[in-house]
């Protein structure tokens, strides 16, 4: 009996003598990821002036969201939620590329709250961003 | 039987050693998201102030 409990101090000691600590890198770097990114550039141009009016905002789950259509001339209220829609798919393929490029699919979550504070913290003055509460703040 | 558990335990204890934790890189994670999010809000970049890239 003694001796099992020496064992099992023995493991104990090796399991924790041994557990690497690794802080990796961030690979997001790849074809796909980079195609992601340009189609959310190109989109960009008819998002600004959705954001500028606070029609669209930044949410707190790294998404864009409609806010205030009727902040958006009436010829522009029509494809707003397409563009929205859009987006948003662009932005959660991009979260889940990430997370997939570095092979760690379980950190796209942890991903999508990275992007999420940092868009957040982006947004240009008068834009409107989701507080922790999920009210919208005008920036 | 007690050798047995034995090397059950130490094979228990083999395996623990290649255990490797692999944290979630946040501070990496925020530069990767800063360049890709500067880059799809490029064209607000003119008008914004911006911290110098680090």
């Amino acid at each position: 009996m003694n001796r099992i409990f020496t064992l099992l101090s023995l493991i104990v000691l090796l399991a924790t003598a041994n557990t690497s600590w690794a802080q990796a890198n961030l690979d997001a770097n790849t074809p796909a990821i980079t195609a992601i990114t340009n189609s959310m550039k190109a989109r960009n141009s008819q998002l600004t002036g959705a954001y500028q009016s606070g029609a669209v905002g930044f949410a707190k789950d790294g998404n864009v969201a409609v806010r205030d259509a009727s902040a958006l001339p009436l010829k522009d209220r029509a494809a707003i939620n397409s563009l929205v829609a859009q987006e948003n798919q662009d932005r959660a393929a991009l979260y889940k590329e990430i997370a997939k490029a570095n092979n760690h699919p379980e950190w796209e979550g942890d991903i999508r709250n990275t992007f999420a504070q940092r868009f957040i913290q982006k947004a240009g003055a008068g834009w409107y961003v989701q507080d922790g509460s999920g009210n919208w703040v005008k920036k | 039987m007690k050798n047995y558990v034995s090397l059950l335990l130490f094979s228990a204890a083999l395996s623990a050693c290649v255990t490797i934790n692999v944290y979630f890189p946040a501070a990496a994670a925020e530069k990767a998201a800063d360049k890709i999010i500067d880059e799809v809000l490029q064209s607000r970049q003119a008008n914004k102030p911006v911290p110098a890239v680090k």
